[in-house]
Protein backbone atom coordinates (compact mmCIF):
# COMPACT_ATOMS: atom_id res chain seq x y z
CA UNK A 1 0.00 0.00 0.00
CA UNK A 2 1.82 3.03 -1.27
CA UNK A 3 -0.50 5.50 0.41
CA UNK A 4 -0.12 3.72 3.71
CA UNK A 5 3.58 4.25 3.89
CA UNK A 6 3.14 7.87 2.89
CA UNK A 7 0.65 8.33 5.69
CA UNK A 8 2.69 6.71 8.37
CA UNK A 9 5.83 8.62 7.51
CA UNK A 10 4.10 11.98 7.50
CA UNK A 11 4.91 14.21 10.43
CA UNK A 12 1.42 14.70 11.75
CA UNK A 13 0.38 11.12 11.78
CA UNK A 14 3.22 9.26 13.35
CA UNK A 15 1.76 7.91 16.56
CA UNK A 16 5.18 7.20 18.04
CA UNK A 17 5.42 10.19 20.34
CA UNK A 18 1.75 10.62 21.09
CA UNK A 19 0.91 11.75 24.58
CA UNK A 20 -1.66 9.25 25.69
CA UNK A 21 -2.14 6.65 23.03
CA UNK A 22 -5.64 5.40 22.86
CA UNK A 23 -7.49 8.58 23.87
CA UNK A 24 -9.13 10.79 21.29
CA UNK A 25 -6.42 13.48 20.75
CA UNK A 26 -8.62 16.58 21.19
CA UNK A 27 -9.77 15.24 24.57
CA UNK A 28 -6.28 14.28 25.75
CA UNK A 29 -5.85 16.55 28.75
CA UNK A 30 -2.11 16.03 28.98
CA UNK A 31 -1.61 18.22 25.90
CA UNK A 32 -3.75 21.11 27.13
CA UNK A 33 -1.11 22.98 29.10
CA UNK A 34 1.32 23.02 26.20
CA UNK A 35 -1.34 24.05 23.70
CA UNK A 36 -2.62 26.88 25.92
CA UNK A 37 0.92 28.13 26.53
CA UNK A 38 1.89 28.15 22.87
CA UNK A 39 -1.44 29.60 21.84
CA UNK A 40 -0.91 32.40 24.36
CA UNK A 41 2.59 33.04 23.06
CA UNK A 42 1.73 32.95 19.36
CA UNK A 43 -1.62 34.71 19.59
CA UNK A 44 -0.15 37.30 21.95
CA UNK A 45 2.63 37.94 19.48
CA UNK A 46 0.13 38.15 16.63
CA UNK A 47 -2.05 40.58 18.61
CA UNK A 48 0.99 42.71 19.41
CA UNK A 49 2.13 42.83 15.77
CA UNK A 50 -1.40 43.58 14.57
CA UNK A 51 -2.18 46.32 17.06
CA UNK A 52 1.24 47.99 17.03
CA UNK A 53 2.36 47.72 13.43
CA UNK A 54 0.12 46.13 10.84
CA UNK A 55 -3.27 47.69 11.58
CA UNK A 56 -2.02 51.26 12.15
CA UNK A 57 -0.12 50.94 8.90
CA UNK A 58 -3.16 49.75 6.93
CA UNK A 59 -5.44 52.34 8.48
CA UNK A 60 -2.77 54.95 7.67
CA UNK A 61 -2.72 53.83 4.06
CA UNK A 62 -6.52 53.94 3.86
CA UNK A 63 -6.66 57.37 5.47
CA UNK A 64 -3.92 58.71 3.20
CA UNK A 65 -5.90 57.49 0.24
CA UNK A 66 -9.14 58.99 1.54
CA UNK A 67 -7.41 62.32 2.17
CA UNK A 68 -5.72 62.24 -1.20
CA UNK A 69 -8.99 61.49 -2.99
CA UNK A 70 -10.83 64.19 -1.05
CA UNK A 71 -8.00 66.63 -1.82
CA UNK A 72 -8.03 65.72 -5.48
CA UNK A 73 -11.79 66.17 -5.68
CA UNK A 74 -11.50 69.58 -3.99
CA UNK A 75 -8.72 70.55 -6.41
CA UNK A 76 -10.83 69.39 -9.35
CA UNK A 77 -13.78 71.42 -8.06
CA UNK A 78 -11.56 74.48 -7.67
CA UNK A 79 -10.22 74.12 -11.22
CA UNK A 80 -13.73 73.63 -12.50
CA UNK A 81 -14.88 76.80 -10.80
CA UNK A 82 -11.88 78.63 -12.19
CA UNK A 83 -12.65 77.51 -15.71
CA UNK A 84 -16.28 78.49 -15.24
CA UNK A 85 -15.18 81.94 -14.11
CA UNK A 86 -12.85 82.18 -17.11
CA UNK A 87 -15.71 81.23 -19.43
CA UNK A 88 -17.94 83.87 -17.83
CA UNK A 89 -15.19 86.51 -18.13
CA UNK A 90 -14.62 85.57 -21.75
CA UNK A 91 -18.31 85.83 -22.52
CA UNK A 92 -18.52 89.16 -20.77
CA UNK A 93 -15.53 90.45 -22.72
CA UNK A 94 -17.09 89.19 -25.91
CA UNK A 95 -20.37 90.96 -25.12
CA UNK A 96 -18.48 94.16 -24.27
CA UNK A 97 -16.50 94.01 -27.49
CA UNK A 98 -19.66 93.45 -29.42
CA UNK A 99 -21.31 96.43 -27.72
CA UNK A 100 -18.20 98.55 -28.41
CA UNK A 101 -18.23 97.60 -32.04
CA UNK A 102 -21.88 98.57 -32.25
CA UNK A 103 -21.13 101.88 -30.59
CA UNK A 104 -18.21 102.64 -32.86
CA UNK A 105 -20.24 101.76 -35.94
CA UNK A 106 -23.09 103.92 -34.72
CA UNK A 107 -20.76 106.81 -33.94
CA UNK A 108 -19.13 106.57 -37.34
CA UNK A 109 -22.49 106.48 -38.98
CA UNK A 110 -23.66 109.51 -36.98
CA UNK A 111 -20.45 111.42 -37.71
CA UNK A 112 -20.66 110.74 -41.40
CA UNK A 113 -24.28 111.77 -41.40
CA UNK A 114 -23.58 115.02 -39.58
CA UNK A 115 -20.60 115.71 -41.89
CA UNK A 116 -22.74 115.22 -44.90
CA UNK A 117 -25.43 117.42 -43.37
CA UNK A 118 -22.93 120.16 -42.57
CA UNK A 119 -21.42 120.06 -46.01
CA UNK A 120 -24.80 120.13 -47.63
CA UNK A 121 -25.84 123.06 -45.44
CA UNK A 122 -22.60 124.89 -46.35
CA UNK A 123 -23.10 124.23 -50.02
CA UNK A 124 -26.71 125.29 -49.81
CA UNK A 125 -25.64 128.48 -47.99
CA UNK A 126 -23.05 129.21 -50.68
CA UNK A 127 -25.56 128.60 -53.36
CA UNK A 128 -28.09 130.82 -51.62
CA UNK A 129 -25.46 133.56 -51.30
CA UNK A 130 -24.53 133.25 -54.94
CA UNK A 131 -28.18 133.32 -55.86
CA UNK A 132 -28.78 136.42 -53.78
CA UNK A 133 -25.72 138.03 -55.33
CA UNK A 134 -26.93 137.15 -58.80
CA UNK A 135 -30.38 138.45 -58.01
CA UNK A 136 -28.88 141.70 -56.71
CA UNK A 137 -26.85 142.04 -59.88
CA UNK A 138 -29.93 141.37 -61.99
CA UNK A 139 -31.75 144.08 -59.96
CA UNK A 140 -28.87 146.52 -60.59
CA UNK A 141 -28.78 145.76 -64.26
CA UNK A 142 -32.54 146.14 -64.42
CA UNK A 143 -32.41 149.41 -62.58
CA UNK A 144 -29.59 150.70 -64.78
CA UNK A 145 -31.49 149.60 -67.80
CA UNK A 146 -34.61 151.31 -66.59
CA UNK A 147 -32.64 154.50 -65.98
CA UNK A 148 -31.29 154.33 -69.53
CA UNK A 149 -34.85 153.73 -70.73
CA UNK A 150 -35.84 157.10 -69.12
CA UNK A 151 -32.95 158.90 -70.85
CA UNK A 152 -33.68 157.28 -74.19
CA UNK A 153 -37.39 158.00 -73.79
CA UNK A 154 -36.62 161.62 -72.91
CA UNK A 155 -34.31 161.95 -75.93
CA UNK A 156 -36.70 160.23 -78.27
CA UNK A 157 -39.66 162.20 -76.93
CA UNK A 158 -37.75 165.51 -77.33
CA UNK A 159 -36.84 164.67 -80.93
CA UNK A 160 -40.40 163.46 -81.69
CA UNK A 161 -41.94 166.58 -80.18
CA UNK A 162 -39.43 168.78 -82.07
CA UNK A 163 -40.25 167.06 -85.30
CA UNK A 164 -43.99 167.38 -84.70
CA UNK A 165 -44.23 170.93 -83.50
CA UNK A 166 -40.85 172.27 -84.54
CA UNK A 167 -40.01 173.35 -81.13
CA UNK A 168 -38.05 171.39 -78.52
CA UNK A 169 -39.82 171.05 -75.17
CA UNK A 170 -38.07 172.03 -72.02
CA UNK A 171 -36.12 169.54 -70.02
CA UNK A 172 -38.49 169.78 -67.05
CA UNK A 173 -41.55 169.11 -69.16
CA UNK A 174 -39.93 166.14 -70.80
CA UNK A 175 -38.85 164.51 -67.57
CA UNK A 176 -42.27 165.00 -66.07
CA UNK A 177 -44.01 163.54 -69.06
CA UNK A 178 -41.69 160.50 -69.29
CA UNK A 179 -42.01 159.76 -65.56
CA UNK A 180 -45.83 159.96 -65.85
CA UNK A 181 -45.79 157.60 -68.81
CA UNK A 182 -43.45 155.11 -67.15
CA UNK A 183 -45.47 154.81 -63.97
CA UNK B 1 -3.77 2.53 10.90
CA UNK B 2 -3.33 4.18 7.52
CA UNK B 3 -6.98 5.00 7.12
CA UNK B 4 -7.49 5.90 10.74
CA UNK B 5 -9.21 9.29 10.48
CA UNK B 6 -8.25 10.22 14.03
CA UNK B 7 -4.46 9.98 13.82
CA UNK B 8 -4.26 13.31 11.95
CA UNK B 9 -5.21 15.08 15.18
CA UNK B 10 -2.41 13.52 17.23
CA UNK B 11 -0.20 15.89 19.18
CA UNK B 12 3.47 15.10 18.73
CA UNK B 13 6.24 16.47 20.88
CA UNK B 14 8.88 18.14 18.76
CA UNK B 15 10.91 19.81 21.52
CA UNK B 16 10.11 18.34 24.90
CA UNK B 17 9.86 21.01 27.60
CA UNK B 18 8.77 20.24 31.12
CA UNK B 19 8.34 22.83 33.83
CA UNK B 20 7.45 21.68 37.33
CA UNK B 21 5.94 18.45 36.08
CA UNK B 22 3.83 20.33 33.56
CA UNK B 23 4.30 19.25 29.96
CA UNK B 24 4.87 22.46 27.97
CA UNK B 25 6.53 20.80 24.99
CA UNK B 26 6.83 22.52 21.65
CA UNK B 27 4.50 20.26 19.67
CA UNK B 28 3.31 20.02 16.09
CA UNK B 29 0.31 22.06 17.24
CA UNK B 30 2.62 24.79 18.55
CA UNK B 31 4.61 24.65 15.32
CA UNK B 32 1.49 25.34 13.29
CA UNK B 33 0.42 28.11 15.66
CA UNK B 34 3.79 29.72 15.01
CA UNK B 35 3.29 29.13 11.29
CA UNK B 36 -0.16 30.74 11.44
CA UNK B 37 1.16 33.82 13.21
CA UNK B 38 4.12 33.97 10.85
CA UNK B 39 1.91 33.71 7.76
CA UNK B 40 -0.51 36.39 8.96
CA UNK B 41 2.22 38.76 10.08
CA UNK B 42 4.37 38.23 7.01
CA UNK B 43 1.43 38.66 4.68
CA UNK B 44 0.30 41.91 6.28
CA UNK B 45 3.78 43.35 6.75
CA UNK B 46 5.06 42.57 3.26
CA UNK B 47 1.87 43.51 1.44
CA UNK B 48 1.61 46.91 3.11
CA UNK B 49 5.36 47.63 3.09
CA UNK B 50 5.06 49.71 -0.07
CA UNK B 51 2.25 51.85 1.39
CA UNK B 52 1.08 52.24 -2.18
CA UNK B 53 -1.49 54.90 -2.83
CA UNK B 54 -2.77 52.64 -5.56
CA UNK B 55 -2.71 49.19 -3.99
CA UNK B 56 -1.19 46.21 -5.70
CA UNK B 57 -2.74 42.76 -5.54
CA UNK B 58 -1.36 41.82 -2.14
CA UNK B 59 -1.94 45.20 -0.58
CA UNK B 60 -5.48 45.12 -1.93
CA UNK B 61 -5.99 41.77 -0.21
CA UNK B 62 -4.65 43.16 3.08
CA UNK B 63 -6.89 46.22 2.80
CA UNK B 64 -9.87 44.04 1.93
CA UNK B 65 -9.39 41.87 5.01
CA UNK B 66 -8.96 45.00 7.12
CA UNK B 67 -12.15 46.60 5.82
CA UNK B 68 -14.05 43.31 5.91
CA UNK B 69 -13.38 42.83 9.62
CA UNK B 70 -13.81 46.55 10.33
CA UNK B 71 -17.23 46.58 8.64
CA UNK B 72 -18.29 43.43 10.46
CA UNK B 73 -17.28 44.91 13.80
CA UNK B 74 -18.79 48.32 13.07
CA UNK B 75 -22.11 46.92 11.91
CA UNK B 76 -22.65 44.85 15.07
CA UNK B 77 -20.89 46.87 17.77
CA UNK B 78 -20.93 50.39 16.33
CA UNK B 79 -18.02 52.79 16.18
CA UNK B 80 -17.24 52.28 19.86
CA UNK B 81 -16.56 48.66 19.03
CA UNK B 82 -13.53 49.75 17.01
CA UNK B 83 -11.51 49.82 20.23
CA UNK B 84 -11.57 46.02 20.04
CA UNK B 85 -10.56 46.00 16.40
CA UNK B 86 -7.03 44.64 16.91
CA UNK B 87 -8.43 41.76 18.97
CA UNK B 88 -11.21 40.94 16.51
CA UNK B 89 -8.90 41.25 13.53
CA UNK B 90 -6.26 39.03 15.15
CA UNK B 91 -8.91 36.45 15.99
CA UNK B 92 -10.31 36.43 12.48
CA UNK B 93 -6.93 36.16 10.79
CA UNK B 94 -5.63 33.57 13.25
CA UNK B 95 -8.66 31.31 12.90
CA UNK B 96 -8.91 31.79 9.14
CA UNK B 97 -5.25 31.09 8.45
CA UNK B 98 -5.12 28.22 10.92
CA UNK B 99 -8.15 26.67 9.18
CA UNK B 100 -6.66 27.20 5.72
CA UNK B 101 -3.22 25.88 6.67
CA UNK B 102 -5.03 22.81 7.97
CA UNK B 103 -6.33 22.19 4.44
CA UNK B 104 -2.84 21.26 3.24
CA UNK B 105 -2.33 17.50 3.20
CA UNK B 106 -0.31 16.28 6.20
CA UNK B 107 -0.58 19.66 7.90
CA UNK B 108 -1.93 19.94 11.41
CA UNK B 109 -5.13 21.89 12.00
CA UNK B 110 -4.67 24.02 15.11
CA UNK B 111 -8.39 24.77 15.37
CA UNK B 112 -9.35 21.10 15.38
CA UNK B 113 -8.46 20.97 19.06
CA UNK B 114 -11.18 21.94 21.51
CA UNK B 115 -8.72 23.42 24.00
CA UNK B 116 -7.47 25.91 21.41
CA UNK B 117 -10.90 27.09 20.31
CA UNK B 118 -12.08 27.12 23.91
CA UNK B 119 -9.10 29.26 24.93
CA UNK B 120 -9.92 31.71 22.13
CA UNK B 121 -13.60 31.74 23.15
CA UNK B 122 -12.65 32.36 26.78
CA UNK B 123 -10.42 35.21 25.64
CA UNK B 124 -13.48 36.78 23.99
CA UNK B 125 -15.84 36.16 26.90
CA UNK B 126 -13.16 37.29 29.37
CA UNK B 127 -12.73 40.51 27.42
CA UNK B 128 -16.50 41.01 27.38
CA UNK B 129 -16.84 40.46 31.14
CA UNK B 130 -13.81 42.48 32.21
CA UNK B 131 -14.64 45.40 29.92
CA UNK B 132 -18.36 45.17 30.72
CA UNK B 133 -17.85 45.36 34.49
CA UNK B 134 -15.05 47.93 34.19
CA UNK B 135 -17.15 50.25 32.10
CA UNK B 136 -20.65 49.74 33.44
CA UNK B 137 -20.03 48.31 36.90
CA UNK B 138 -23.05 46.44 38.18
CA UNK B 139 -25.16 47.91 35.40
CA UNK B 140 -23.48 45.32 33.21
CA UNK B 141 -25.88 42.83 34.87
CA UNK B 142 -28.70 44.56 33.00
CA UNK B 143 -27.63 42.17 30.28
CA UNK B 144 -29.78 39.61 32.07
CA UNK B 145 -32.87 41.81 32.33
CA UNK B 146 -33.77 42.79 28.79
CA UNK B 147 -35.68 46.02 28.25
CA UNK B 148 -39.35 45.77 27.46
CA UNK B 149 -39.87 42.59 29.48
CA UNK B 150 -42.49 42.89 32.24
CA UNK B 151 -40.78 42.56 35.66
CA UNK B 152 -43.05 39.64 36.44
CA UNK B 153 -41.33 37.63 33.75
CA UNK B 154 -37.82 38.30 35.06
CA UNK B 155 -37.81 35.12 37.11
CA UNK B 156 -38.23 33.27 33.82
CA UNK B 157 -36.20 35.44 31.45
CA UNK B 158 -33.18 36.08 33.65
CA UNK B 159 -32.23 32.41 34.15
CA UNK B 160 -32.57 31.90 30.40
CA UNK B 161 -30.33 34.89 29.74
CA UNK B 162 -27.78 33.64 32.27
CA UNK B 163 -27.76 30.17 30.76
CA UNK B 164 -27.40 31.64 27.28
CA UNK B 165 -24.53 33.82 28.47
CA UNK B 166 -22.75 30.90 30.09
CA UNK B 167 -23.23 28.70 27.06
CA UNK B 168 -21.60 31.27 24.77
CA UNK B 169 -17.98 30.18 25.26
CA UNK B 170 -19.06 26.56 24.86
CA UNK B 171 -21.04 27.13 21.69
CA UNK B 172 -18.41 29.48 20.26
CA UNK B 173 -15.58 27.02 20.79
CA UNK B 174 -17.44 23.78 20.04
CA UNK B 175 -18.85 25.17 16.78
CA UNK B 176 -15.40 25.90 15.37
CA UNK B 177 -13.74 22.82 16.80
CA UNK B 178 -16.50 20.44 15.68
CA UNK B 179 -16.66 21.88 12.19
CA UNK B 180 -12.95 21.53 11.64
CA UNK B 181 -12.76 18.10 13.27
CA UNK B 182 -15.75 16.69 11.41
CA UNK B 183 -14.63 18.13 8.09
CA UNK B 184 -11.17 16.64 8.36
CA UNK B 185 -12.50 13.27 9.51
CA UNK B 186 -14.97 13.16 6.63
CA UNK B 187 -12.26 14.04 4.14
CA UNK B 188 -10.00 11.36 5.58
CA UNK B 189 -12.75 8.73 5.55
CA UNK B 190 -13.64 9.33 1.90
CA UNK B 191 -10.00 9.49 0.89
CA UNK B 192 -9.54 6.22 2.80
CA UNK B 193 -12.33 4.62 0.75
CA UNK B 194 -10.36 5.36 -2.40
CA UNK B 195 -7.26 3.52 -1.23
CA UNK B 196 -9.31 0.70 0.32
CA UNK B 197 -11.25 0.13 -2.89
CA UNK B 198 -8.11 0.12 -5.02
CA UNK B 199 -6.34 -2.23 -2.68
CA UNK B 200 -9.34 -4.45 -2.05
CA UNK B 201 -8.80 -7.98 -3.23
CA UNK B 202 -11.68 -9.87 -4.73
CA UNK B 203 -13.18 -6.85 -6.45
CA UNK B 204 -10.78 -7.20 -9.36
CA UNK B 205 -11.08 -4.41 -11.87
CA UNK B 206 -14.20 -3.05 -10.19
CA UNK B 207 -12.32 -1.78 -7.16
CA UNK B 208 -10.32 0.93 -8.94
CA UNK B 209 -13.33 1.77 -11.14
CA UNK B 210 -15.70 2.29 -8.23
CA UNK B 211 -13.00 4.17 -6.33
CA UNK B 212 -13.65 7.12 -8.62
CA UNK B 213 -16.85 7.82 -6.70
CA UNK B 214 -15.25 8.47 -3.30
CA UNK B 215 -12.44 10.31 -5.08
CA UNK B 216 -14.97 12.69 -6.63
CA UNK B 217 -16.55 13.02 -3.22
CA UNK B 218 -13.17 13.89 -1.72
CA UNK B 219 -12.62 16.60 -4.32
CA UNK B 220 -16.07 18.05 -3.68
CA UNK B 221 -15.56 17.89 0.08
CA UNK B 222 -12.22 19.65 -0.24
CA UNK B 223 -14.00 22.56 -1.91
CA UNK B 224 -16.64 22.51 0.79
CA UNK B 225 -13.97 22.44 3.49
CA UNK B 226 -12.37 25.58 2.09
CA UNK B 227 -15.76 27.25 2.34
CA UNK B 228 -16.20 25.95 5.90
CA UNK B 229 -12.71 27.15 6.81
CA UNK B 230 -13.63 30.69 5.80
CA UNK B 231 -17.19 30.53 7.05
CA UNK B 232 -16.25 29.31 10.53
CA UNK B 233 -13.63 32.03 10.88
CA UNK B 234 -16.29 34.54 9.86
CA UNK B 235 -18.92 33.10 12.21
CA UNK B 236 -16.43 33.16 15.06
CA UNK B 237 -15.70 36.81 14.27
CA UNK B 238 -19.34 37.86 13.93
CA UNK B 239 -20.28 36.22 17.23
CA UNK B 240 -17.26 37.85 18.88
CA UNK B 241 -18.49 41.21 17.61
CA UNK B 242 -21.98 40.58 18.95
CA UNK B 243 -20.68 39.59 22.38
CA UNK B 244 -18.44 42.67 22.43
CA UNK B 245 -21.53 44.71 21.63
CA UNK B 246 -23.05 43.37 24.85
CA UNK B 247 -20.04 44.63 26.75
CA UNK B 248 -20.46 48.07 25.19
CA UNK B 249 -24.25 48.28 25.43
CA UNK B 250 -25.50 45.88 28.12
CA UNK B 251 -29.15 46.94 27.99
CA UNK B 252 -30.36 45.56 24.71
Amino acid sequence: MATTSADTTSGTQVPADAHSPGTFPPFDGTTYASQILWLAITFGLLYWIMSKVALPRISGILEDRRDRIAGDIAEANRLNEESNAAIAAYEQALAEARANAHKIAQETRDKLKSDVEARRAATEGELAAKLAEAEARIGDVKRAALENVGEIATGTTSELVEALIGKAPTKTELTKAVETAMK
Amino acid sequence: MANDPISQFKIINLVPIEVGGLDLSFTNSALFMVATTAVVATFLMLSTGGRGLVPGRWQSLAEMSYEFVANTLRSSAGNEGMRFFPLVFSLFMFVLIANLIGMFPYFFTVTSHLIVTFALAMLVIGTVMIYGFAKHGLKFLKLFTPDGVPPALFFLVTPIEIISFLSRPVSLSVRLFANMLAGHITLKVFAGFVTSLIAAEGLGIFGPMVSILPLAMTVALTGLEFLVAFLQAYVFTVLTCMYLNDALHPSH
